[in-house]
Protein backbone atom coordinates (compact mmCIF):
# COMPACT_ATOMS: atom_id res chain seq x y z
CA UNK A 1 0.00 0.00 0.00
CA UNK A 2 2.56 1.93 -0.44
CA UNK A 3 2.46 3.09 -3.57
CA UNK A 4 0.51 5.69 -5.10
CA UNK A 5 -3.47 5.01 -5.97
CA UNK A 6 -3.94 6.35 -8.94
CA UNK A 7 -7.23 5.48 -10.30
CA UNK A 8 -10.57 4.21 -9.24
CA UNK A 9 -9.68 0.86 -11.13
CA UNK A 10 -6.56 0.52 -9.13
CA UNK A 11 -8.46 0.89 -5.76
CA UNK A 12 -10.18 -2.54 -7.04
CA UNK A 13 -7.35 -3.96 -8.68
CA UNK A 14 -5.13 -3.76 -6.24
CA UNK A 15 -6.86 -6.97 -3.53
CA UNK A 16 -6.85 -9.01 -6.46
CA UNK A 17 -3.11 -9.23 -6.58
CA UNK A 18 -0.83 -7.13 -5.69
CA UNK A 19 -2.36 -6.56 -1.59
CA UNK A 20 -4.12 -9.78 -2.07
CA UNK A 21 -5.76 -10.22 1.29
CA UNK A 22 -4.56 -14.25 1.76
CA UNK A 23 -1.51 -15.09 -0.68
CA UNK A 24 0.29 -11.42 -0.06
CA UNK A 25 -1.00 -9.71 3.26
CA UNK A 26 -1.34 -13.32 4.83
CA UNK A 27 -4.59 -12.11 6.50
CA UNK A 28 -7.50 -14.20 8.03
CA UNK A 29 -6.14 -16.96 7.69
CA UNK A 30 -8.46 -19.11 10.08
CA UNK A 31 -11.13 -19.02 8.11
CA UNK A 32 -8.87 -18.89 4.92
CA UNK A 33 -7.29 -22.71 6.18
CA UNK A 34 -10.29 -23.95 8.42
CA UNK A 35 -13.63 -23.55 6.01
CA UNK A 36 -11.83 -24.14 2.18
CA UNK A 37 -11.69 -28.28 2.55
CA UNK A 38 -14.50 -28.00 0.03
CA UNK A 39 -14.71 -25.60 -3.48
CA UNK A 40 -18.55 -24.94 -2.33
CA UNK A 41 -17.55 -23.86 1.83
CA UNK A 42 -14.56 -21.73 -0.07
CA UNK A 43 -16.75 -19.59 -1.91
CA UNK A 44 -20.01 -19.63 0.52
CA UNK A 45 -17.13 -17.77 3.07
CA UNK A 46 -15.45 -15.78 0.94
CA UNK A 47 -18.55 -14.84 -0.49
CA UNK A 48 -20.06 -13.77 3.40
CA UNK A 49 -16.85 -12.25 4.08
CA UNK A 50 -16.98 -9.86 0.99
CA UNK A 51 -20.83 -8.70 2.24
CA UNK A 52 -19.67 -7.93 5.69
CA UNK A 53 -16.19 -6.21 3.94
CA UNK A 54 -18.58 -4.22 1.34
CA UNK A 55 -21.16 -3.53 4.01
CA UNK A 56 -19.26 -2.40 7.02
CA UNK A 57 -16.63 -0.41 4.51
CA UNK A 58 -19.61 1.85 3.11
CA UNK A 59 -21.25 2.36 6.63
CA UNK A 60 -18.00 3.63 8.55
CA UNK A 61 -17.02 5.24 5.08
CA UNK A 62 -20.25 7.11 5.79
CA UNK A 63 -20.05 7.74 9.17
CA UNK A 64 -16.34 8.29 9.30
CA UNK A 65 -16.92 12.02 10.26
CA UNK A 66 -18.92 11.17 13.33
CA UNK A 67 -16.71 8.61 14.63
CA UNK A 68 -14.47 10.05 16.89
CA UNK A 69 -10.70 8.73 16.77
CA UNK A 70 -10.69 7.92 20.55
CA UNK A 71 -13.85 5.60 20.11
CA UNK A 72 -13.25 4.28 17.02
CA UNK A 73 -12.06 0.65 17.18
CA UNK A 74 -15.81 -0.17 19.07
CA UNK A 75 -17.55 1.71 16.61
CA UNK A 76 -15.87 -0.78 13.82
CA UNK A 77 -16.35 -3.86 15.81
CA UNK A 78 -20.20 -3.36 16.33
CA UNK A 79 -20.76 -2.19 12.78
CA UNK A 80 -18.96 -5.17 11.69
CA UNK A 81 -20.95 -7.32 13.95
CA UNK A 82 -24.04 -6.06 12.90
CA UNK A 83 -23.38 -6.80 9.51
CA UNK A 84 -22.08 -10.56 10.56
CA UNK A 85 -25.24 -11.30 12.61
CA UNK A 86 -27.13 -10.25 9.03
CA UNK A 87 -25.21 -12.39 7.10
CA UNK A 88 -26.35 -15.63 9.89
CA UNK A 89 -29.26 -14.89 9.39
CA UNK A 90 -29.19 -14.32 5.65
CA UNK A 91 -27.41 -17.98 5.45
CA UNK A 92 -29.91 -20.01 7.56
CA UNK A 93 -32.63 -18.17 5.26
CA UNK A 94 -30.96 -19.43 2.36
CA UNK A 95 -29.68 -22.85 3.41
CA UNK A 96 -29.73 -24.22 6.50
CA UNK A 97 -27.33 -26.94 5.55
CA UNK A 98 -24.54 -24.52 4.19
CA UNK A 99 -25.09 -22.83 8.09
CA UNK A 100 -24.23 -26.29 9.24
CA UNK A 101 -21.13 -26.99 6.88
CA UNK A 102 -19.86 -23.11 7.94
CA UNK A 103 -20.54 -23.55 11.42
CA UNK A 104 -19.27 -20.78 13.79
CA UNK A 105 -17.14 -20.28 11.37
CA UNK A 106 -19.69 -17.61 10.12
CA UNK A 107 -19.33 -15.88 13.73
CA UNK A 108 -15.51 -15.83 13.44
CA UNK A 109 -15.71 -13.15 10.56
CA UNK A 110 -16.36 -10.46 13.17
CA UNK A 111 -12.69 -10.95 13.96
CA UNK A 112 -11.28 -11.40 10.69
CA UNK A 113 -8.59 -8.71 11.01
CA UNK A 114 -9.09 -8.21 7.34
CA UNK A 115 -12.28 -6.67 7.91
CA UNK A 116 -11.31 -4.31 10.52
CA UNK A 117 -8.13 -3.52 8.70
CA UNK A 118 -9.70 -2.64 6.17
CA UNK A 119 -12.05 -0.43 7.98
CA UNK A 120 -9.11 1.24 9.94
CA UNK A 121 -6.36 1.48 6.89
CA UNK A 122 -9.01 2.27 4.28
CA UNK A 123 -12.97 3.11 4.56
CA UNK A 124 -12.15 5.44 7.43
CA UNK A 125 -10.53 8.16 5.17
CA UNK A 126 -11.82 7.48 2.03
CA UNK A 127 -15.20 8.38 0.60
CA UNK A 128 -18.05 5.97 0.32
CA UNK A 129 -17.03 5.32 -3.70
CA UNK A 130 -14.01 4.50 -2.61
CA UNK A 131 -14.63 2.28 0.24
CA UNK A 132 -16.88 0.13 -1.72
CA UNK A 133 -14.36 -0.55 -4.53
CA UNK A 134 -11.77 -1.60 -1.99
CA UNK A 135 -14.18 -3.90 -0.07
CA UNK A 136 -14.82 -5.06 -3.30
CA UNK A 137 -11.60 -5.90 -4.22
CA UNK A 138 -10.49 -7.36 -1.30
CA UNK A 139 -13.44 -9.36 -1.54
CA UNK A 140 -13.11 -11.17 -4.41
CA UNK A 141 -9.37 -11.09 -3.92
CA UNK A 142 -10.06 -13.29 -0.33
CA UNK A 143 -12.90 -15.13 -2.20
CA UNK A 144 -10.87 -16.25 -5.15
CA UNK A 145 -7.82 -17.27 -2.66
CA UNK A 146 -10.05 -19.18 -0.55
CA UNK A 147 -11.73 -21.08 -3.98
CA UNK A 148 -8.13 -21.38 -5.45
CA UNK A 149 -7.03 -23.44 -1.77
CA UNK A 150 -10.31 -25.03 -1.89
CA UNK A 151 -10.64 -26.24 -5.33
CA UNK A 152 -7.11 -28.01 -4.91
CA UNK A 153 -8.49 -29.45 -1.36
CA UNK A 154 -11.42 -31.06 -3.11
CA UNK A 155 -9.90 -32.54 -6.21
CA UNK A 156 -7.30 -33.93 -4.33
CA UNK A 157 -9.03 -34.87 -1.25
CA UNK A 158 -12.34 -35.73 -2.27
CA UNK A 159 -11.61 -36.29 -6.29
CA UNK A 160 -14.39 -33.65 -6.79
CA UNK A 161 -15.25 -30.02 -7.85
CA UNK A 162 -17.94 -28.45 -5.86
CA UNK A 163 -19.51 -32.09 -5.56
CA UNK A 164 -19.09 -33.36 -9.22
CA UNK A 165 -16.36 -36.17 -9.83
CA UNK A 166 -13.61 -35.26 -12.07
CA UNK A 167 -11.69 -39.02 -11.09
CA UNK A 168 -12.56 -42.25 -11.97
CA UNK A 169 -13.57 -44.54 -9.26
CA UNK A 170 -10.32 -46.03 -8.46
CA UNK A 171 -8.98 -42.45 -7.66
CA UNK A 172 -7.38 -43.11 -3.77
CA UNK A 173 -8.16 -39.38 -2.45
CA UNK A 174 -5.63 -37.97 -0.45
CA UNK A 175 -7.88 -37.91 2.84
CA UNK A 176 -5.46 -35.29 4.53
CA UNK A 177 -6.27 -32.65 2.14
CA UNK A 178 -9.55 -32.27 3.67
CA UNK A 179 -8.33 -32.19 7.07
CA UNK A 180 -7.24 -29.17 9.01
CA UNK A 181 -3.15 -29.80 7.72
CA UNK A 182 -4.82 -30.03 4.46
CA UNK A 183 -5.17 -26.33 4.56
CA UNK A 184 -1.59 -25.57 5.39
CA UNK A 185 -0.43 -27.68 2.73
CA UNK A 186 -2.82 -25.99 -0.20
CA UNK A 187 -2.24 -22.45 1.51
CA UNK A 188 2.02 -23.42 1.17
CA UNK A 189 1.77 -24.51 -2.27
CA UNK A 190 -0.57 -21.50 -3.73
CA UNK A 191 2.52 -19.14 -1.34
CA UNK A 192 5.03 -21.09 -3.37
CA UNK A 193 3.36 -20.14 -6.60
CA UNK A 194 2.15 -16.49 -6.26
CA UNK A 195 5.74 -15.46 -4.60
CA UNK A 196 7.56 -17.47 -7.52
CA UNK A 197 5.74 -15.95 -9.99
CA UNK A 198 6.29 -11.81 -8.13
CA UNK A 199 9.60 -12.35 -8.03
CA UNK A 200 9.80 -13.48 -11.64
CA UNK A 201 8.20 -10.05 -12.29
CA UNK A 202 10.02 -8.20 -10.39
CA UNK A 203 13.25 -9.49 -11.71
CA UNK A 204 11.59 -9.12 -15.56
CA UNK A 205 10.91 -5.20 -14.50
CA UNK A 206 14.92 -4.92 -13.05
CA UNK A 207 15.94 -6.02 -16.44
CA UNK A 208 14.07 -3.62 -18.28
CA UNK A 209 14.91 -0.47 -15.87
CA UNK A 210 18.69 -1.72 -16.48
CA UNK A 211 18.18 -1.78 -20.15
CA UNK A 212 16.31 1.15 -20.26
CA UNK A 213 19.18 3.32 -18.50
CA UNK B 1 -3.87 -0.54 16.09
CA UNK B 2 -1.48 0.37 18.91
CA UNK B 3 -3.61 3.48 19.60
CA UNK B 4 -5.10 4.93 21.98
CA UNK B 5 -3.29 7.79 24.20
CA UNK B 6 -6.47 9.84 25.05
CA UNK B 7 -6.70 13.08 24.29
CA UNK B 8 -9.04 15.56 25.70
CA UNK B 9 -10.09 17.37 22.54
CA UNK B 10 -13.36 15.25 22.31
CA UNK B 11 -15.88 16.30 24.36
CA UNK B 12 -18.14 13.17 26.34
CA UNK B 13 -21.20 14.58 24.47
CA UNK B 14 -19.93 13.69 20.83
CA UNK B 15 -18.56 9.99 22.36
CA UNK B 16 -21.75 8.93 23.50
CA UNK B 17 -23.37 10.42 19.76
CA UNK B 18 -21.39 8.53 17.90
CA UNK B 19 -21.37 5.09 20.41
CA UNK B 20 -25.28 5.49 21.07
CA UNK B 21 -25.70 6.73 17.90
CA UNK B 22 -24.23 3.76 16.12
CA UNK B 23 -25.89 0.98 18.71
CA UNK B 24 -29.23 2.26 17.27
CA UNK B 25 -28.28 2.23 13.95
CA UNK B 26 -26.74 -1.26 14.07
CA UNK B 27 -30.23 -2.47 16.80
CA UNK B 28 -32.24 -1.40 13.49
CA UNK B 29 -30.20 -3.03 10.82
CA UNK B 30 -30.34 -6.89 12.61
CA UNK B 31 -34.20 -5.64 13.35
CA UNK B 32 -34.66 -5.43 10.02
CA UNK B 33 -32.54 -8.38 8.67
CA UNK B 34 -34.41 -10.60 11.29
CA UNK B 35 -37.67 -9.78 10.63
CA UNK B 36 -37.31 -10.14 6.55
CA UNK B 37 -35.39 -13.20 7.01
CA UNK B 38 -37.99 -15.23 10.51
CA UNK B 39 -40.66 -16.55 8.12
CA UNK B 40 -38.07 -18.01 5.59
CA UNK B 41 -35.65 -19.51 8.17
CA UNK B 42 -39.01 -21.23 10.44
CA UNK B 43 -39.66 -22.74 7.03
CA UNK B 44 -36.18 -23.67 6.51
CA UNK B 45 -35.73 -25.26 10.03
CA UNK B 46 -39.15 -27.26 9.50
CA UNK B 47 -38.11 -29.16 6.56
CA UNK B 48 -34.84 -29.65 7.93
CA UNK B 49 -36.80 -31.24 11.18
CA UNK B 50 -38.98 -33.16 9.09
CA UNK B 51 -35.68 -34.37 6.65
CA UNK B 52 -33.83 -35.02 10.46
CA UNK B 53 -36.75 -37.79 11.42
CA UNK B 54 -37.11 -39.35 8.15
CA UNK B 55 -33.10 -39.92 8.72
CA UNK B 56 -33.07 -40.88 12.17
CA UNK B 57 -35.98 -43.17 11.39
CA UNK B 58 -36.58 -44.26 7.72
CA UNK B 59 -39.98 -46.14 8.19
CA UNK B 60 -42.18 -42.89 9.37
CA UNK B 61 -44.71 -41.99 7.33
CA UNK B 62 -46.67 -39.12 9.52
CA UNK B 63 -46.02 -37.71 12.91
CA UNK B 64 -47.68 -36.30 16.05
CA UNK B 65 -45.98 -34.00 18.26
CA UNK B 66 -46.61 -34.88 21.84
CA UNK B 67 -46.02 -34.03 25.36
CA UNK B 68 -45.81 -34.59 29.23
CA UNK B 69 -48.92 -32.45 30.70
CA UNK B 70 -48.38 -31.60 34.39
CA UNK B 71 -49.90 -34.36 35.82
CA UNK B 72 -47.24 -36.70 33.93
CA UNK B 73 -49.52 -37.76 31.32
CA UNK B 74 -48.25 -37.67 27.58
CA UNK B 75 -50.53 -35.73 25.62
CA UNK B 76 -50.64 -34.01 21.71
CA UNK B 77 -49.83 -30.87 21.32
CA UNK B 78 -50.95 -28.72 18.13
CA UNK B 79 -47.63 -26.72 17.77
CA UNK B 80 -44.38 -27.78 18.27
CA UNK B 81 -42.10 -27.00 21.68
CA UNK B 82 -38.84 -25.73 21.56
CA UNK B 83 -37.66 -29.16 22.10
CA UNK B 84 -40.22 -31.30 20.02
CA UNK B 85 -40.99 -34.90 20.19
CA UNK B 86 -43.21 -36.80 18.22
CA UNK B 87 -44.46 -40.53 17.85
CA UNK B 88 -44.04 -41.99 14.37
CA UNK B 89 -46.59 -43.99 12.40
CA UNK B 90 -45.15 -45.86 9.12
CA UNK B 91 -47.70 -46.02 6.51
CA UNK B 92 -50.19 -47.89 7.86
CA UNK B 93 -50.74 -45.86 10.69
CA UNK B 94 -48.29 -48.39 13.06
CA UNK B 95 -46.19 -47.02 16.02
CA UNK B 96 -42.86 -47.97 14.78
CA UNK B 97 -41.28 -45.11 17.44
CA UNK B 98 -40.40 -42.00 18.83
CA UNK B 99 -38.21 -39.30 17.82
CA UNK B 100 -36.88 -37.54 20.35
CA UNK B 101 -35.19 -34.04 20.58
CA UNK B 102 -32.68 -33.64 23.84
CA UNK B 103 -30.62 -30.68 24.57
CA UNK B 104 -27.45 -30.14 26.64
CA UNK B 105 -24.07 -28.35 27.36
CA UNK B 106 -21.13 -29.44 25.02
CA UNK B 107 -17.86 -27.56 24.83
CA UNK B 108 -18.91 -24.39 23.46
CA UNK B 109 -22.08 -24.46 23.98
CA UNK B 110 -25.72 -25.99 23.74
CA UNK B 111 -25.58 -29.20 21.23
CA UNK B 112 -28.91 -30.18 20.33
CA UNK B 113 -29.71 -34.03 19.17
CA UNK B 114 -32.76 -36.37 17.41
CA UNK B 115 -32.62 -39.65 18.28
CA UNK B 116 -34.72 -42.17 17.34
CA UNK B 117 -36.71 -44.69 20.38
CA UNK B 118 -37.67 -47.90 19.07
CA UNK B 119 -40.57 -49.95 21.38
CA UNK B 120 -39.83 -53.07 20.16
CA UNK B 121 -36.38 -53.51 20.96
CA UNK B 122 -36.52 -50.82 23.63
CA UNK B 123 -33.18 -49.43 22.05
CA UNK B 124 -32.17 -45.71 20.93
CA UNK B 125 -31.63 -46.62 17.10
CA UNK B 126 -31.14 -43.29 15.29
CA UNK B 127 -29.10 -40.33 15.76
CA UNK B 128 -28.00 -36.93 14.34
CA UNK B 129 -26.70 -33.62 15.75
CA UNK B 130 -29.62 -30.80 15.21
CA UNK B 131 -27.38 -27.86 16.23
CA UNK B 132 -23.87 -27.95 17.26
CA UNK B 133 -20.86 -25.40 17.80
CA UNK B 134 -18.21 -27.86 18.62
CA UNK B 135 -14.69 -27.05 17.96
CA UNK B 136 -13.70 -27.86 13.89
CA UNK B 137 -11.70 -31.10 13.78
CA UNK B 138 -11.93 -32.27 17.06
CA UNK B 139 -15.89 -31.86 18.84
CA UNK B 140 -17.43 -31.98 15.85
CA UNK B 141 -16.11 -35.46 14.70
CA UNK B 142 -19.05 -36.95 17.04
CA UNK B 143 -20.99 -36.17 13.56
CA UNK B 144 -19.09 -38.33 11.45
CA UNK B 145 -16.86 -40.52 13.09
CA UNK B 146 -18.34 -44.00 12.26
CA UNK B 147 -17.35 -46.00 15.23
CA UNK B 148 -18.89 -43.37 17.17
CA UNK B 149 -21.91 -43.47 15.02
CA UNK B 150 -22.24 -47.21 15.26
CA UNK B 151 -23.00 -46.79 19.04
CA UNK B 152 -26.74 -45.66 18.14
CA UNK B 153 -27.79 -48.42 15.68
CA UNK B 154 -29.06 -49.88 18.89
CA UNK B 155 -28.49 -48.28 21.98
CA UNK B 156 -30.31 -49.80 25.11
CA UNK B 157 -32.53 -47.80 26.72
CA UNK B 158 -34.79 -50.09 28.23
CA UNK B 159 -36.71 -49.47 31.51
CA UNK B 160 -36.25 -51.00 35.12
CA UNK B 161 -38.60 -52.95 36.55
CA UNK B 162 -40.82 -50.39 38.01
CA UNK B 163 -40.96 -48.58 34.55
CA UNK B 164 -39.75 -45.07 36.41
CA UNK B 165 -36.56 -44.80 34.69
CA UNK B 166 -33.61 -46.86 32.24
CA UNK B 167 -32.18 -49.60 33.77
CA UNK B 168 -28.94 -49.17 33.05
CA UNK B 169 -27.68 -45.11 32.90
CA UNK B 170 -26.88 -44.44 29.26
CA UNK B 171 -22.94 -43.28 29.99
CA UNK B 172 -20.12 -42.71 27.44
CA UNK B 173 -16.77 -44.41 28.14
CA UNK B 174 -13.18 -44.15 26.25
CA UNK B 175 -12.70 -45.16 23.26
CA UNK B 176 -12.52 -48.86 22.81
CA UNK B 177 -13.75 -49.82 26.37
CA UNK B 178 -17.73 -50.21 25.62
CA UNK B 179 -18.39 -53.67 27.01
CA UNK B 180 -22.44 -53.45 27.41
CA UNK B 181 -25.09 -52.23 25.14
CA UNK B 182 -26.09 -49.04 26.85
CA UNK B 183 -22.66 -47.62 26.91
CA UNK B 184 -21.79 -44.80 24.71
CA UNK B 185 -17.58 -46.23 23.02
CA UNK B 186 -16.23 -42.40 22.94
CA UNK B 187 -13.83 -40.61 20.68
CA UNK B 188 -10.53 -39.87 21.41
CA UNK B 189 -9.90 -35.82 21.05
CA UNK B 190 -13.58 -35.23 21.26
CA UNK B 191 -13.91 -36.39 24.97
CA UNK B 192 -16.19 -33.35 26.54
CA UNK B 193 -18.49 -33.43 23.47
CA UNK B 194 -18.83 -37.27 23.62
CA UNK B 195 -20.00 -37.16 27.32
CA UNK B 196 -22.05 -34.39 26.64
CA UNK B 197 -23.91 -36.36 24.48
CA UNK B 198 -23.99 -39.28 27.07
CA UNK B 199 -25.30 -37.14 29.29
CA UNK B 200 -27.70 -35.48 27.11
CA UNK B 201 -29.33 -38.89 25.81
CA UNK B 202 -29.36 -40.29 29.25
CA UNK B 203 -30.88 -37.52 30.99
CA UNK B 204 -34.05 -36.99 28.12
CA UNK B 205 -34.32 -41.06 27.72
CA UNK B 206 -35.05 -41.05 31.45
CA UNK B 207 -37.71 -38.42 31.30
CA UNK B 208 -38.95 -39.73 28.12
CA UNK B 209 -39.07 -43.30 27.84
CA UNK B 210 -41.14 -44.44 30.92
CA UNK B 211 -43.78 -41.85 29.96
CA UNK B 212 -43.59 -43.17 26.21
CA UNK B 213 -43.56 -46.50 26.93
CA UNK B 214 -46.64 -45.95 29.20
CA UNK B 215 -48.64 -43.88 27.28
CA UNK B 216 -47.66 -43.68 23.80
CA UNK B 217 -50.40 -46.91 22.83
CA UNK B 218 -53.14 -44.67 24.09
CA UNK B 219 -52.55 -41.48 21.58
CA UNK B 220 -55.04 -41.77 18.87
CA UNK B 221 -52.51 -42.55 15.16
CA UNK B 222 -55.92 -41.47 13.34
CA UNK B 223 -54.52 -38.21 13.69
CA UNK B 224 -51.53 -38.20 12.22
CA UNK B 225 -49.99 -35.54 10.57
CA UNK B 226 -48.82 -36.25 7.09
CA UNK B 227 -45.17 -35.55 6.41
Amino acid sequence: MARKQVTTTDEFVKGLWRDNPVFVQVLGMCPALAVSNTAMNALAMGLATTFVLLMSGLSVSLLRNLIPREARIVCYICIIATFVTSVDYLIMALSLELHRALGAFIALIVVNCLILGRAEAFASKHNPGRALLDGLGMGVGFTLALLFIGVVREILGSGSIFGFSVFPDTFQTWTIMVLPSGGFFAMALWLLIVNWLKKRKEEAEKLTTEVLT
Amino acid sequence: MNEPQLQPQTSAWSMYRAIVGIGVFCALIIVIVYQSTAARIADNQARFLAAAISEVLPATQSTIPVNISDDGRLQTVDESPALPVFLAYDESNILVGAVITGQGMGYQDNIRVLYAYSFDIDAITGFKILESKETPGLGDRVEIEPHFLANFEALDASLNAEGSGLQNPIVTVKQGAKTEPWQIDGITGATITSEALGDILNKSANIWVPVLERDANLIEPAQGVEE
